[in-house]
């Protein structure tokens, strides 16, 4: 990433990119130790034009806790760059104390003290509050949706995405990316796409059978007097990572050779500036911004980073904006004679106990959970120490799912994907809402099978490239898949096949032989007519038999090597 | 507005369809002979001569299949009289030979290939002077699956 330096000198060197970085506003409000809603909604006005982003909400509606990640491993160029960044060398990167409100927001140490200090954070009603006060301000702001936003709750699993359309068209939202959006299936995309008061872009959707683009790639917004070129970029791997059975009429893919067609041809319309509004990834943002001429802003999504300032690759400019509603980014720019001279940025924290929620907002969200209040609110058991996902190996959330496979399926090993969603619950109470925060899917069926030593290990090492392979472009973005019943060693800087070392299976200690079947138990399977319960109801099942969740012998030990 | 190729076609039913390609391809030949090595191909392809690398020679190709059985390529050599195709770790590595006539409107091909495994692709192209460049690109084939 650019050091703050860095970026200061290119500031000057373009033109006006001003010193006045939204975290350093952002660190002095903090300091002054009282959080009001004034301080988090800051911002000198600056330019002729606001982009407002949010993504990945993963359709959590209501303000999470979210313990952002204590692993997350750059292999290659990425190594040592955000967002390959966690904890103290992350706060001292920033300058952020520990135990601030930005510590807390953005990384993981205390974490469960601090969100008993800083409460929650997100929620829609609050996101509505921040962009209604943005757009008071900045009358031409744009606001884009980078995706990941029909997923992921009780209540969009229920309404099949509509609740999170409805809340789109409430606030305003005037284009989309999307990735999950695709496991409601083509049917399902089409008919939500029709509900959209706003367009569904991706101009690296192919028809499968013609070859051909199937999606609006791109939507000029008028603001003012200026045209800019919006890009939408879908996740590059779907067909790959989820389910393609789902919607077998699409292709995916990078293809770097078309968006570098798509921002031509935007230029060759003499727009004023050009925003990708990308749901590739950070790594595979940056790679692209270095290679694709033309791009302005690239508005970042789907690996759930919150990077406080800009990154800057050339003249292009990358925003990380978080995941599960945490933050709203606000970015400035000065836009003259077709191109960014000059840019103001903050990462909006949504602190939920600062901000007031908008009140019309509000009654949606209650209006949409009505009709499931019992059931989201249904306690299933308590648990005794903080479970959260995000990271590169198991959490204790998917501890306590691998545990509940292994039990409820009666299984030697258990395997649990290695998305990056779902909220944490701090000790007490689990609610029906918390399991379906980290388990809800069109595919959530826990399969049972037998898989050899042999083919356990070519997964693990299939897995592991598509994390840790140093071309950001053979990257997917998502973490090492969980494991129960399961030890094992990794390098993750070694050559694909050999990553993964010392597989042993843990009830007996022995090492996992190539040649022995296992019985293997799962979910989130991407073949078609996978049969099983679904997984929040075996989760719901063990934390109801075993009377709560409590931190007992590991479900999985891995050892990580080689850093 | 977005029109593709499927909506004029389906608007379009009725009238004659395809336009003919100038291109002649040769397709691998089936045989019981022994598999030539893809280093034994282009060595006939361009009857030894020095192969530059890079520039005038275009393969694009997913960086990960999303099926395997059938993958999406093209090759462009503006200018060339000849593009050879290699997937190099197939068991039969010759993928086709595309050539282009003097008629021939751009030096532009597209096909699906099936890849075996994860392996590099290489194009080799005769420019019209007779000299050959070559390019690779390197294709995943993967199992997939825990995206998110």
């Amino acid at each position: 990433m650019a050091s703050r330096r860095e970026f200061l000198q290119a500031g000057l060197a373009t033109s006006a990119i001003l010193a006045g970085l939204g975290m350093t506003n952002w660190s002095r409000a903090m300091a002054q130790q009282a959080l009001t809603q004034d301080q988090l909604l800051q911002f000198d006005d600056f330019g002729n034009l606001t982009l407002i982003h949010v993504t990945d909400a993963h359709a959590h509606l209501r303000p999470v806790w979210f313990r952002e990640p204590a692993t997350n491993i750059g292999v290659g160029e990425a190594a040592g760059r955000v967002p390959h960044v966690v904890g103290e060398s992350f706060q001292k990167m920033f300058g952020i104390a520990p135990g601030s409100p930005e510590a807390y927001a953005l990384t993981y140490p205390d974490f469960e003290s601090l969100a008993r200090s800083y409460g929650r954070m997100g929620g829609f009603d609050r996101v509505a509050t921040v962009v209604k006060a943005i757009r008071a301000a900045r009358p031409d702001s744009i606001l884009l949706d980078g995706g990941d936003t029909w997923h992921g709750s009780y209540t969009s699993l229920k309404t099949m995405g509509e609740d999170m359309v409805r809340v789109q068209n409430l606030l305003g939202i005037e284009a989309m990316s999307s990735h999950w959006e695709f496991t409601f299936g083509t049917t399902r995309v089409q008919e939500l796409i029709e509900m959209c008061q706003f367009p569904f872009l991706g101009a690296n959707i192919y028809d499968v059978e013609w070859d051909e683009p199937a999606f609006e790639p791109y939507k000029i917004i008028q603001k003012g007097d200026l045209a800019v070129g919006v890009i939408g970029q879908a996740f590059p791997y779907l067909p790959i990572a989820n389910p393609k059975w789902m919607f077998p009429e699409y292709s995916f893919g990078i293809r770097e050779e078309r968006m570098q067609e798509v921002v031509d041809e935007l230029r060759s319309q003499n727009v004023d500036l050009v925003v990708c509004l990308s749901h590739n990834g950070f790594d595979v943002d940056h790679k692209m911004a270095g290679r694709v001429r033309g791009i302005d802003v690239i508005l970042s999504g789907h690996t759930h980073d919150a990077i406080p300032e800009p990154v800057l690759v050339g003249e292009t400019i990358i925003i990380a904006s978080g995941s599960h509603g945490k933050f709203v980014s606000r970015v400035d720019l000065d836009v003259q004679g077709g191109r960014m001279a000059g840019f103001r940025h903050k990462l909006i924290p949504v602190f939920s106990d600062v901000i007031q929620p908008d009140p019309e907002m509000a009654a949606l969200i209650d209006d949409i959970r009505a009709p499931f209040t019992a059931d989201l609110e249904a306690v299933i058991g308590q648990t005794d120490h903080l479970l959260y996902r995000r990271g590169n190996f198991n959490g204790t959330w998917d501890d306590v799912i691998c545990r509940a496979i292994l039990e409820e399926r009666d299984a030697e090993i258990a395997l649990s994907p290695g998305v990056r969603w779902g909220a944490s619950v701090l000790p007490g109470d689990i609610t029906r809402e918390d399991i379906h925060s980290v388990t809800s899917m069109t595919y959530g069926q826990c399969y049972r099978s037998e898989m050899t030593g042999e083919t356990l290990k070519t997964v693990m090492e299939d897995v592991a490239d598509n994390i840790f392979n140093p071309d950001p472009y053979y990257q997917q973005g998502g973490d090492m898949v969980r494991v129960g019943g399961l030890a094992y060693s990794i390098d993750p800087m070694a050559a694909m096949g050999n990553r993964i070392t010392d597989l042993r299976l843990i009830a007996d200690d022995t090492p996992i032989d190539p040649a022995r079947s296992y019985v293997v138990a799962g979910w989130a399977s991407i073949n078609e007519g996978t049969e099983g319960p679904q997984i929040w109801d075996v989760v719901e099942d063990h934390i109801r038999k075993s009377g709560g969740v409590r931190q007992d012998a590991p479900v999985s030990n891995i050892t990580v090597k080689g850093l | 507005m977005l029109i593709s190729r499927r909506a004029i076609v389906a608007a379009s039913a009725g009238l004659a369809g395809l336009a003919i390609l100038p291109i002649g391809l040769r397709a691998q030949e089936a045989t019981t002979a022994p598999v030539k090595t893809a280093d034994e191909i282009i060595a006939e392809f361009t009857g030894g001569a020095e192969v530059s690398e890079g520039d005038g020679v275009t393969l694009t190709a997913p960086e990960i299949a999303e099926n395997g059985n059938t993958v999406p390529i093209s090759v462009e050599a503006p200018g060339a009289s000849a593009i050879l195709v290699l997937a190099t770790e197939n068991p039969t590595p010759g993928v086709a030979t595309f050539n282009f006539g003097p008629l021939a409107a751009s030096q532009a091909a597209a096909t699906r290939i099936r890849l075996l495994k994860t392996q590099d692709l290489v194009a080799v192209a005769k420019m019209a002077d007779g000299s050959f460049v070559r390019t690779a690109a390197n294709v995943k084939v993967t199992i997939g699956g825990c995206g998110g």
